[in-house]
Order: C-alpha cells, then structure tokens, then sequence
C-alpha cells in the first residue's frame, strides 16, 4: 500500500454507521454503544423532517473534471479510498499491476482503467462509474476520460450528474481546459460546480495564489454565464480539505469538499419545478380481483404532484384528476421527482406509452420545430436532409435537422460558423418534427428539456439534444 | 394494502429502487419479447422483487429464464423453484449439461469451472426463445468491466459486447432497438452496491436461500480463499479439511465460488459485516475472476451476462 494512503481511514466508521445505527434498532446489543464518529464531515447537514431509523440523506451524483495532471485519479483514489470504496484486495490488485508496469508507487489511475483495449492502448476510452457512500449519502461518481472522444463522453458523465468537481492544479491556474470543462458542464444544465484548486502542497499553500485563481475563474465564470459555483483548496495527494482539515490551510474558514458534497441540495429537493410525468406503460390487468383497474406506469421526472391535481394528457390535451398514487401496494398522497409510481385518473382517457402527463397549472407547450444545441456523438457524420427518430421522455418522433447554425469552437469557446455535424461537434440547430411534442426548456426541466436521435439504419445513438427556451441565450458558451 | 405517510426525503434506497423500476419499465415498453435472468441468488432476488413492484397489481411481462450449469448448490435450484411457483411466473431452465451432450461446449476436465460456458447455453437460449432482451442482475461496482457496462447493453447476433462501440446512454433515455437476431441486456441494478442489495433485502423482507446466511461447512484453504469440499471440489491431497461457520456472499457454480468465513445469521448481520468488510464481493469469493484482470471483459465479449 502507498504510504500516502496511509494517513487516514477516518471515514470508515462513517461508512458503517449507519447499518450500524439500523443494527442497533434490531437489538444487536454490543453495537449500541459505538458512538457516532466524531469527524466534523459527517455531521449531516440536509434537514430531516422525521426521526428516520439513520439518517439517508439521499443520493449524489457527480463528476470529476480533469487530466490526469490535475491529479483527478489522485483524487479518486482518496475519495474512494478513505471511503472505504477501495477495498483491500482491490488495492493488491492494482499494487500488483503497478509493480508489473515498474513502477514504485501506486497508480490509482489503473483503477479507473478498466477494459483490456484501454491498458493495451494506454488511453481511457469510457465513461466509468464509481460507487462510495458516507453512511449517511450515497454517491455514484462519473469518472471521463480527459482526452479521447473527450466531448462526447463528458457530455454523457454530465447528463446524469447533480455536481462537477473542476480541478484545477494551482500551480498552472485556469487554464483552456479549465474553461472547456466547466462550460460543458454549465451547457449540461449542473447546478452546482465546485472548483478544486488542488496541488496546494506545491505552491506553499498560498491563500494568495488560491484567490488569485479563485478570481481568474469569476471573471471566466461571468463571462459565460455560470451563476453559482464554489471553491476550495485541496490537496489530493496529502488529503488535506478533502475530508479532513489541516493547519496547511488554517487561513481556509469554508467546507471541506466532502462537507460540500454532503450538504449539496438534491434535485428533489426543488419543490417548485413543474411536474412533468412521462407515461411508461398503461397497466390493465384484467385480472378477477382487478377487473377494471387501469394505471399509467412513470416515474415523476420533475416537480411533485399529488392526488386530486388537475393534470393534462400531452400531446393530446385530454383533462382529468389525479385518483390514486401506488407503488408495489402502497398508497402515496404525494409523488416527487425520482419517484417510480403508478398512477390512476378519475376519468378514463385514451393514454398510450409515449404520453406526457403535467399539472395543468404549469403545463408545457407543443412544438413541431425545436431549436436545440446538439451534441453529435457519432463517429460518422451527419447526412443532410436524413431524418432520425427523436427520442424525447418516451415519445419517438421522426425528425430532420432543418439547419445546423454556429458551433462551439472548444479551445476559444467562440461560437464558429458550422459546416456541418460530425463527431463531437456542439452545434446549435432548427428541427423539424413529424407530430407536436410537448417540451420544455433544457435550463427549466433536464427531462423534458433534453432528446437523443438515433438512426434508424444502425440504431445507434448519433445525438444528444438540449431544447432552447424561446428566449434565445446570449451567453458565448451556448451556440 | 396500507396507507403510507406523504414521502418526506427520497432516501438512496428509493431513488435506487425508482431508477431500476424504471429501467425494468422501459425494458417491457421498448422491447418486445424479455426474458428475466433469475438464478435465485441474492442480485436476482432483488429484480424479482422489483419487477413486481414494478407492475404490481399486474404481472410482469415476461417470463423468467436460468442457465443452469448443472453445478449448482441444491438449496439455490430449490429456492429458485419456490420462489417462482410462488410467484406463479412461468420458469424456464436451459441446462449446460445440454450444451455438453450436444458437443457445444467441451470441457477440458470434468471438474472445470462451468460459468465461462453459460454463454453458449445462454445464446441458444435466447435463439430458441427468440428473446430479444434479457434482464440481468449485474452491478457496476462488482468488476472493473462492469464498470464500463451500459445499463441498456448491446449485444450483437454473436451475443458479443464491443467495449469500444458502445451505445452512448445519456440522462434516463436508453436506446434497446435491435435488428433481429441482435440482444439487448438490461441491468436494472448498475448503480447499486453489495451493501444496497443487503439494505434492500432488508427493507423489503426478502427471502433468500439458507447458504447466504451462517452455516457449519466443510472447508479447504487454498490461495487465500475457502473452497468448499463437494463432490465437485474434494480436498486436494495434503489439505487439511476444517470446518466452519461460513457464508456464501456470491452464489455461482460450486467450482468457483467460495464462502467467506462468518457468524452473520441475519440479514441485519450480514449488513453489519459487508460494511466493514476488506475484502471485495469478487475478490473474496470468486475462484474464477482471479486468474487474469481481464477475465470478466473477455467473458462478455464472449456474450456472458
């Protein structure tokens, strides 16, 4: 084991404590007595309405950008590590690997190495996922690979995330990378970024050094309009201020990275988004105990809704209530975003798979041409005038791109004149579509604001699509 | 039915169980005819209950589907053979010992591990049932292959997985279209972890097969793990057979899984040990995954689960 994994295991208590907290509640008596761990980290800071058995303070997803010089596997690692994601035999597998490659020290980024086509190319090729929890948060972390197919793959790792950890090596400062990075993350809709200014045991931990990049990036940041975004200064390698706090950086009052994960708002958490239901399945089991049950089969991909809410059937329009809320025999009053649910009407209406079910209050509007920025993610390049299935929610439409505009030129992040779609390329583009889609603005609902087109020839997935609001943006970093 | 409370905090668990609900839904609304992988361990355990949730007052549509090798420990065939007559869901059973008699797979030893085989077993299967998607209980964090894995996976008709031209899966919207006699493998569970599988057991009260809990067994130490002696696996001579309280944390072909040593006899035991555990679910209990890093990628490339 590197020595510089040695220094602490201070968050595997954490790991265990709350099983152990449940374990207790189940009358395993010696374990009653294991205090809490005392680390400032854990401390959850997210309210819980109820006494729950442990607290649960819900799931995170988030990615990590960088190169490797950043010292994001450095990083990794420790997260893992000192979550205990890093088990014992795992560590001798890439000790072993290390030593095989000649090398003294542990390379952790062999952990995030996974396939064979990868070690013998010496690349990353994919996204990979990583999975650690403190006990009382789960997160799943998107590892991207910093250079191959970069785009296309940091687009993907960023669909899905809640937060984006940007490092930055503070000896280099902010840097074209640094820009590109947190614009793909700012163009992907996360709300919360976090800069990591690592490698402060490099620079002396100077607080000057540290603002200075802090500052260089706000000037970055306002310029593209990022609206929130959060700083802290860490070094991966010494594993000070990601979980633990040091005298290095005494004259640092803020949040440990980890404290910042832990105390991130959830999506959920944002009651005042509107509900947007896309219909999976109609359920009719015609059964002799359920002989005229009918439910419609989702999950709440924004906002809430409850029963005895007037709700819209779109495309269609169709009107009615919510009658009931289940899910495995169990009756909700109330449904939030990330809920799986079956839900029943008051009225019998003609749903089908496909469907968009929203509260009338704040339904969203039908259109027949998008305005969107595409991802391609392609190897072979758009065709002019081929039409795609447009895959929205759970609605397919047929579509055809009607006009590519300006693409985002990812070392000056200016917007360039667009000669067509190929592989990687972030473009704006007009499309036209077969039948109405009801859609939302990307920046107002990830769910019902994002589309992916697939060719119907191959099947594959050829694009990612975020729908502009009606309001185009002006900001330089969305085409 | 009960009445619950109004849901306050989403806790990982729910948002988990939403997730692979949701995918499970997905899978019956794109594809036409699945299959769900059930071999009455714990993983698969879990998706059992999760497709009934999500489909419940309904059935689920499809049908369940095992690869037997033959190799199995008696009290899982017969855990899997409850359950599913509980359920009164239709069971299908493809045994490797058919793919042996037909001269599809020829081993070099009688005593050999079986689970590379189960691929051939698997794609005849899939053929005989014209399947065009199959829903396995695969976790990202078990192998560094998996980690890497789609949730939506694509398979071509050779049953193969090309690592490098995978599919690209952004936010929840998966792709599962398929020319004929091409596969899609679904896994609900991606995102979850050894612990969650043991929460979950716990929260929703699963049954599972006695050898997941504490029991005496005959055992032999051999390069760090704990093989069990079978009549599959008999000491080698020089071996000293012990016995001990163990568990199985994995549960495979007898060849190749091992138990782990542990007193744990409940569920709520077992989550108390797998979160202090140093040993990867893997590592710890996988005979097989131990020969080579790349093992598992070469497997499903081979069209292994």
């Amino acid at each position: 084991m590197s020595d510089r994994f040695t220094s602490t295991r201070q968050l595997n208590a954490a790991t265990s404590s709350a099983p152990l907290a449940k374990a207790a509640d189940d009358g395993l008596g010696p374990m009653e007595k294991e205090a809490p761990p005392a680390s400032h980290a854990m401390q959850p800071t997210a309210r819980s309405p109820q006494p729950a058995p442990y607290e649960d303070t819900g799931l995170l997803r988030f990615l990590t950008c960088g190169s490797v010089d950043d010292g994001k596997s450095t990083l990794i690692g420790r997260l893992l590590f000192d979550s205990k994601a890093i088990l014992a035999d795992a560590l001798q597998a890439i000790e072993r690997s290390s030593k095989k490659r000649g090398l003294d020290t542990i390379d952790l980024s062999l952990l995030t190495d996974g396939l064979q086509a990868e070690r013998e190319q010496g690349i990353t090729i994919d996204v990979a996922y990583r999975y650690f929890s403190t006990g009382t948060r789960k997160y799943i972390l998107a590892d991207a690979p910093g250079h191959e197919q970069f785009t296309r793959n940091m687009v993907t790792a960023a669909s899905t995330a809640d937060l984006a950890i940007i490092l930055i090596d503070a000896r280099k400062g902010v840097l074209t990378q640094t820009r590109r990075h947190s614009a793909l993350a700012n163009l992907l809709g996360i709300r919360h970024l976090v800069v990591a200014v690592n490698k402060m045991d490099l620079v002396d931990w100077s607080q000057g050094r540290y603002e200075d990049i802090a500052r260089d990036y706000l000037a970055f940041a306002a310029k593209v309009g990022i609206q929130e975004v959060r700083f802290v200064p860490i070094s991966a390698l010494h594993g000070d201020q990601i979980v633990e706090r040091r005298a290095h950086l005494d004259w640092y009052q803020g949040p440990t990275l980890l404290e910042i994960l832990e105390s991130t708002r959830l999506e959920e958490e944002l009651d005042d988004a509107p509900c947007r239901f896309p219909v999976q399945l109609v359920s009719r089991p015609r059964t002799a105990e359920h002989p005229d049950y009918r439910a419609y089969l989702g999950r709440v991909e924004s906002g809430s809704i409850a029963v005895g809410d007037e709700i819209a059937v779109l495309p269609s329009g169709a009107r009615s209530r919510v009658a009931a809320l289940h899910l495995g025999g169990k009756f909700l009053a109330q449904a939030r975003q990330g809920q799986s649910v079956a839900l029943q009407l008051t009225d019998e209406l003609d749903i089908s798979r496909g469907d968009l079910i929203a509260k009338v209050m704040d339904a969203p509007r039908s259109v027949k041409e998008l305005s969107a920025t595409l991802a391609w993610l392609a190897e072979a390049p758009h065709l002019p005038g081929r039409s795609y299935v447009l895959r929205h929610g759970t609605r397919e439409v047929r579509a055809r791109i009607a006009a590519v505009h300006g693409r985002l030129d990812m070392e000056s992040l200016d917007l360039r004149p667009a000669t067509g779609l190929a592989m990687n390329d972030i473009t704006g583009a007009t499309l036209n579509l077969q039948s109405p889609l009801p859609v939302d603005a990307y920046e107002q609902v990830r769910a019902t604001g994002s589309f992916i087109l697939i060719d119907e020839l191959t099947n594959a997935t050829v694009a990612a699509g975020l729908i502009r609001g009606s309001a185009p943006s002006t900001g330089r970093a969305r085409p | 039915m009960s009445f619950a409370t109004p849901v306050q905090t989403v806790t990982h668990l729910e948002r988990l169980e939403s997730e692979a609900i949701h995918i499970l839904r997905e899978v019956a609304g794109q594809c036409a005819n699945p299959a769900l992988l059930f071999s009455g361990g714990k993983d698969s355990v879990c998706l059992l209950r999760l497709a009934e949730k999500a489909f419940r007052p309904g059935r689920f549509p499809f049908p369940l589907l095992h690869i037997d090798t033959g190799h199995n420990y008696d009290e899982v065939i017969a855990f899997r053979d409850y359950r599913s007559a509980e359920l009164g869901v239709r069971l299908i059973v493809r045994s490797l010992e058919d793919s042996i008699a037909q001269g599809k797979v020829v081993l070099r030893h009688p005593l050999q591990s079986r689970n590379p085989f189960q691929s051939v077993t698997l794609l005849d299967a899939i053929q005989e049932f014209g399947f065009d998607a199959c829903i396995g209980g695969a976790r990202r964090d078990e192998e560094k292959a998996r980690a890497k894995e789609r949730i939506f996976s694509f398979r071509d008709e050779f049953g193969q997985w090309d690592p490098k031209n995978q599919r690209a899966e952004l936010w929840d919207l998966y792709n599962a279209r398929t020319h004929p006699g091409e596969n899609i493998r679904a896994f609900p569970i991606s995102n979850w972890t050894e612990l969650d599988v043991w929460q979950y057991i716990q929260a929703e009260d699963l049954e599972l097969p006695s050898i997941y809990f504490a029991h005496q067994r005959k055992i032999v130490r051999r390069n760090g793990s704990l093989v069990p002696v079978t009549h599959l696996t008999p000491a080698k001579v020089g071996e000293t057979i012990e016995e001990l309280s163990v568990r199985f944390r994995t549960v495979g072909d007898i060849t190749c899984t091992a138990p782990v040593a542990s007193v744990a006899r409940t569920v709520a035991e077992i989550i108390l040990e797998t979160a202090t555990t140093e040993l990867t679910e893997r590592g710890a209990t996988r005979l097989d995954d131990q020969t080579s890093e790349a093992a598992m990628e070469q497997r499903k490339k081979e069209g292994y689960f």
